[in-house]
C-alpha cells in the first residue's frame, strides 16, 4: 500500500496533535499506518524466537571446536551478535542442539534423551559431516548420520565446517523459524521430489514424486540384488 | 634401544634367572623385542623392571595385536623404557586364539571360568594371560582396552570389564575377522534417474 | 524413596551417588564420572569413557597408508598435526625413508604451532571453568591468529592432512614466514598478559594452589606424561630424551614444576607455550632451502609438472593413487611428545598396501588414570578444577 512521505515538521504537528486528542478520522489512520506494524502474533512469535535462540552447550568431538560451543561464540565469529549467545547447559532451558561431532553407538541414547529433555519448540542442528551422515567413519562404532533417531532441522557439511559455514547454517535456521524456509533452490534446479524427511516427524510422508522414486530405487536394487546374488539389506 | 648384541646380552642373562622365558629375540629398524612365553611372561617383565642393571620400570604402553592369518595369532606387546638410560625395550607374548567351547588348552580354562568373561559368538573360549597390575599400575585401563577389542582374558585384573564400547556390545572388534561394519550408502533420486 | 534413589544413598556414610556427564558443561568432551559425594567431598571417582569411541583403528586397516592420515588426525582433534607426526614418522620408520632436512624443519614448525595452539584451547577452557571467562576470549584470539597460519599453509584451519609419509605435502607459501614471525613476537607478550590476569589472582590461586597433587613417583606409576609430569618434577619430555624431528638443534627449555598441584601444571603448560614461540623463532630462521618430501617415487607423488612429460612419473603417481605403496612386513612403535604427554603410535605391516594393525597409545586415556587421584578426598569445586588442569581430550580417549 502507498503511504505518501511527509515532511518531518507535518510528522511532528501530527504527534503533538495525537497527543491533545485531536487527530481523527482519517489523520487519525494515516498515522496509525506509518507508525504501526501490524502482523500476527505467530509470526511476532517466531520472530523473537529466532532472533534468540539458546544453543545447548553440547560439544561430542572436533565440530565442537569449531562450532557452537567453542569458535563461532567467539570474538572473531561472534554468535552474539544473532541472539545467541546465551548457551544454557540444561536442556530443559534450551532451544536448539548442535550435533557438532560423530555419534557414537555409546552416545546416541544419551542424546535422545537430550533430545527429549529439551521443551518445545526445538531445533536441531546436525553440525559437521559425521552427524550429518556419519562422515568418514563407515564403521562399526558410528551412527551413519544423526537423523536416524532424531528430526534434523539444518545440515551444515564440512569436516569441521568453519565456523562461518556454521553461522551461515545458523542464519538459515532463522529464516527457517521465521518462516521462509528455503531459499528457492528447489524450483531453480526443478528439484522437486528429493526431500527427504525424518522419519515419525511433522512431514515425514514423502511427497508423491519422492514416494515413487524411494519404490523404484528399491525394486532396482532388489532386482539387480537378485541378479548377483548378494545378501538382501533388509 | 638396546642394540642387537645388547640385546642379546639381556637375553642371556633372564636365561639365566628364568630359563626358558624368552623364545626369541628381534631387532628390527633398531627396535629391541623380546619374544617370551605367555605363562612367563610376569616373570621377565619383573625382572626387567627390577634388576639392577636393567631398571625398564615405566611401561609407555600395553596393547595387542592380531596376525590372523599366522598362528599363534594374538601377541600383546608391553612397551618398557629405562628413562635414566633412555632406551626402550619391547616385550611381546603370542598368545593362541582359544579353541571353541569344550577344549582342554591350558590358555582355555581361566577365561572360561572366570565369572565375568565373555564366550565369543561361536561360543568359543577366550585366550587369557596374566595381567601385570600389580607390577605397573597403568595397566588397569589399557589391559580393559585390549580386552575390550580382542576378547584376551588378563586374569588377576581388578576390573575386567568393557571400557570403550557399550557394556552389552558382542564382538571383538578389532580382531581381524570381525567386519569393519558401516551401511551401504543408498542413493534414492540419483538411482532412479540414472538408472 | 524410589528404588534408585535408595541405591544410590548411603544411610550410614551419607554417600550419594552422582552421575557427572556425559553433557556436562565443565567436562571436556563427553566424559562421564561416577561420583560418590559425601556431603561436598569426592569419596570415589569413576571414569566412564567410551563415548566418542569412532573405531578409527578398525577403520584404518581397511585403507591405504596415505589415506589413514586423516583418519588418524581426528583422534586428539585438538593437537592434529601430532597424530599425523606419529603415523608418518612410523611408517617413515618401517620404510627406512629418511625426510629432508626442509621438511623436518617444517614439521617441527607446525609442531609447535599446534602445541600452542592447544594449549591455547586449553586454558581457554580451564580458566572458564574456574570462572574466568574473559580468557576465553582472550586466548581464542590468538588461537584464531594460529588458525590463520595454517590455513594460509594448508589450506584447512583443521585437520589439515598436511604431513605426509616423506615430508610435507606442500612448501609454505609467501608472506607466511613474515606472518609466522610476527606471530611468535606477538606471543610472549600475550602470555605475559593472561599471566598478569591469574598468575596472582587471589582466586585463581586459592582455587589451583595445593588442589589436585599426586606424587612423582605415584605418576610414573600409573604411566603419566606429558606437562602433568614435568609439574611433579619429573623432567621427562620425549623432544629431549628421543632425538627425532629438528629438536635436537633446537635451543629449548622443559619447564619443570616442583609440588605437581594444579597451580604447577597450569604454569608448566603457560611457560611451554613461550618456549615453544621460542623454536617456532628458530625454525624460521634456521629453515634450510631445499625439498619439502623425499624424492623417492616409490612412497612420494611426484610433482604434477612431471606427469605429462615422464612416463615413469605417470606409473608411479597411478599405482600410489590407486592401489598406495606397500609397506614391506614388520612392526615399529614410534612416539612423540604431544601437549597431552607421550603420543604413540603402533603399525604393524604385512607387506600389503593397507596397514594390518594402527594402535595409538593416546596420552589422555593414560592420564585420566591419575584422575581418580588427584580428585578423590577433595571438593566438587576442585575436582573440576583438576579435571581442566589434566586437560583430557576425548576423543584420544576414546578413539
Amino acid at each position: 500500500m502507498e503511504v505518501e512521505r511527509r515532511s518531518l515538521r507535518e510528522k511532528q504537528l501530527a504527534a503533538r496533535d495525537l497527543l491533545r486528542g485531536d487527530l481523527e478520522g482519517e489523520d487519525l489512520e494515516r498515522y496509525v499506518e506509518e507508525r504501526v506494524l501490524t502482523t500476527t502474533f505467530e509470526k511476532m512469535l517466531n520472530v523473537a524466537r529466532a532472533n534468540s535462540i539458546f544453543p545447548l552447550t553440547f560439544g561430542l568431538a572436533c565440530c565442537a571446536i569449531e562450532g557452537i560451543p567453542m569458535a563461532a561464540v567467539t570474538a572473531r565469529y561472534d554468535i552474539a551478535r544473532f541472539g545467541a549467545e546465551a548457551g544454557r547447559a540444561s536442556p530443559r532451558q534450551a532451544d536448539l542442539m548442535v550435533l557438532s561431532g560423530r555419534v557414537s553407538i555409546k552416545m546416541a541414547p544419551v542424546i535422545r534423551r537430550l533430545y527429549d529433555q529439551m521443551l518445545e519448540p526445538k531445533w536441531v542442528m546436525a553440525m559437521g559431516a559425521c552427524s550429518s551422515s556419519g562422515g568418514m567413519f563407515a564403521n562399526y562404532a558410528v551412527l551413519q548420520g544423526a537423523d536416524k533417531f532424531l528430526p534434523v532441522d539444518i545440515y551444515v557439511p564440512g569436516c569441521p565446517p568453519r565456523p562461518e559455514a556454521v553461522l551461515y547454517g545458523f542464519t538459515k535456521l532463522q529464516r527457517q523459524i521465521i518462516g521462509n524456509p528455503d531459499q528457492g533452490w528447489r524450483q531453480r534446479y526443478d528439484a522437486h521430489g528429493t526431500e527427504e524427511w525424518a522419519r515419525g516427524g511433522p512431514r515425514s510422508e514423502p511427497s508423491p514424486e519422492a514416494a515413487k522414486a524411494y519404490e523404484q530405487a528399491r525394486e532396482s536394487a532388489e532386482r539387480l540384488r537378485e541378479e548377483t546374488g548378494e545378501p538382501s539389506l533388509a | 634401544m638396546p642394540d642387537a648384541p645388547g640385546l642379546e646380552l639381556i637375553r642371556g642373562e633372564i636365561e639365566r634367572d628364568c630359563p626358558g622365558a624368552v623364545l626369541a629375540t628381534s631387532y628390527d629398524r633398531s627396535q629391541a623385542a623380546l619374544v617370551v612365553d605367555p605363562a612367563r611372561v610376569l616373570e621377565v617383565l619383573s625382572w626387567l623392571k627390577d634388576q639392577p642393571g636393567q631398571r625398564y620400570d615405566f611401561l609407555s604402553s600395553l596393547h595387542a595385536a592380531d596376525y590372523l592369518p599366522n598362528a599363534p595369532r594374538f601377541a600383546v606387546h608391553y612397551e618398557l623404557i629405562n628413562r635414566d638410560r633412555v632406551e626402550r625395550v619391547r616385550v611381546k607374548a603370542m598368545l593362541e586364539d582359544a579353541p571353541p567351547a569344550g577344549g582342554d588348552d591350558r590358555e582355555d580354562s581361566p577365561g572360561r571360568e572366570s565369572p565375568r568373561s565373555e564366550t565369543g559368538p561361536a561360543g568359543q573360549g577366550l585366550p587369557s594371560i596374566d595381567s601385570c597390575v600389580e607390577l605397573f599400575p597403568t595397566a588397569e585401563a589399557q589391559e580393559r582396552e585390549v580386552f575390550d577389542f580382542f576378547g584376551i582374558v588378563f586374569r588377576g585384573h581388578p576390573n575386567l570389564t568393557r571400557i570403550l564400547l557399550p557394556d552389552d556390545y558382542v564382538g571383538w572388534p578389532q580382531r581381524r575377522d570381525f567386519p569393519i561394519g558401516g551401511e551401504p550408502v543408498t542413493f534414492t533420486y540419483s538411482e532412479q534417474r540414472y538408472d | 524413596m524410589t528404588e534408585i534413589a535408595e541405591q544410590a544413598v548411603d544411610r550410614d556414610r551419607e554417600i550419594m551417588t552422582v552421575n557427572v556427564g556425559p553433557h556436562h558443561p565443565a567436562t571436556h568432551g563427553v566424559l562421564r564420572l561416577v561420583v560418590d559425594l559425601e556431603g561436598e567431598m569426592v569419596r570415589e571417582l569413576t571414569p566412564v569413557i567410551g563415548y566418542v569411541h569412532t573405531g578409527i583403528e578398525k577403520s584404518c586397516e581397511d585403507k591405504s597408508y596415505w589415506k589413514v592420515i586423516p583418519f588418524v588426525e581426528r583422534m586428539d582433534y585438538v593437537s592434529y598435526f601430532f597424530q599425523m607426526e606419529a603415523f608418518c614418522g612410523a611408517v617413515e620408520r618401517l620404510i627406512d625413508l629418511e625426510i629432508p632436512p626442509r621438511a623436518r624443519y617444517l614439521r617441527t614448525l607446525f609442531l609447535e604451532l599446534n602445541r600452542i595452539h592447544s594449549h591455547l584451547v586449553w586454558l581457554g577452557t580451564t580458566a572458564l571453568d574456574l570462572g574466568a571467562i574473559s580468557m576465553l576470549w582472550y586466548c581464542f584470539r590468538e588461537r584464531d591468529k594460529i588458525l590463520d597460519l595454517f590455513e594460509m599453509a594448508t589450506g584447512q584451519r583443521m585437520h589439515t592432512r598436511y604431513f605426509q609419509v616423506g615430508g610435507v605435502i606442500e612448501d609454505i607459501p609467501l608472506g607466511f614466514e613474515q606472518k609466522c614471525r610476527a606471530f611468535a613476537e606477538e606471543m610472549p607478550i600475550r602470555v605475559g598478559q593472561y599471566q598478569a590476569l591469574l598468575d596472582r589472582n587471589e582466586v585463581f590461586l586459592s582455587r589451583t594452589k595445593g588442589v589436585g597433587a599426586v606424587s612423582r613417583e605415584r605418576l610414573l606409576e600409573l604411566g603419566v606424561t606429558g606437562p602433568l609430569l614435568r609439574a611433579a618434577g619429573e623432567p621427562w619430555d620425549l623432544r629431549k630424551a628421543f632425538d627425532y624431528l629438528a629438536y635436537p638443534e633446537l635451543d629449548f627449555k622443559i619447564p619443570v614444576g616442583t609440588v605437581g598441584d594444579n597451580y604447577d601444571r597450569y604454569r608448566v603448560r603457560v611457560a611451554e607455550m613461550v618456549e615453544s614461540a621460542r623454536i617456532v623463532e628458530q625454525c624460521l630462521d634456521a629453515l634450510p632451502e631445499g625439498p619439502f618430501i623425499a624424492d623417492d617415487r616409490k612412497y612420494v607423488l611426484p610433482p604434477r609438472s612431471e606427469l605429462s612429460t615422464s612416463m615413469e612419473s605417470l606409473i608411479h603417481h597411478f599405482k600410489l593413487v590407486t592401489e598406495g605403496y606397500r609397506v614391506g612386513p614388520g612392526e615399529v612403535y614410534y612416539s612423540i611428545e604431544s601437549p597431552r604427554g607421550e603420543l604413540g603410535c603402533f603399525v604393524v605391516a604385512d607387506g600389503s598396501a593397507k596397514p594390518s594393525r594402527v594402535h595409538f597409545r593416546d596420552p589422555s586415556f593414560v592420564n585420566l588414570q591419575a584422575f581418580r587421584d588427584m580428585a578423590v578426598d577433595t571438593y566438587v569445586a576442585d575436582m573440576i578444577a583438576s579435571l581442566g588442569m589434566l586437560d583430557p581430550i576425548l576423543g584420544g580417549v576414546d578413539r
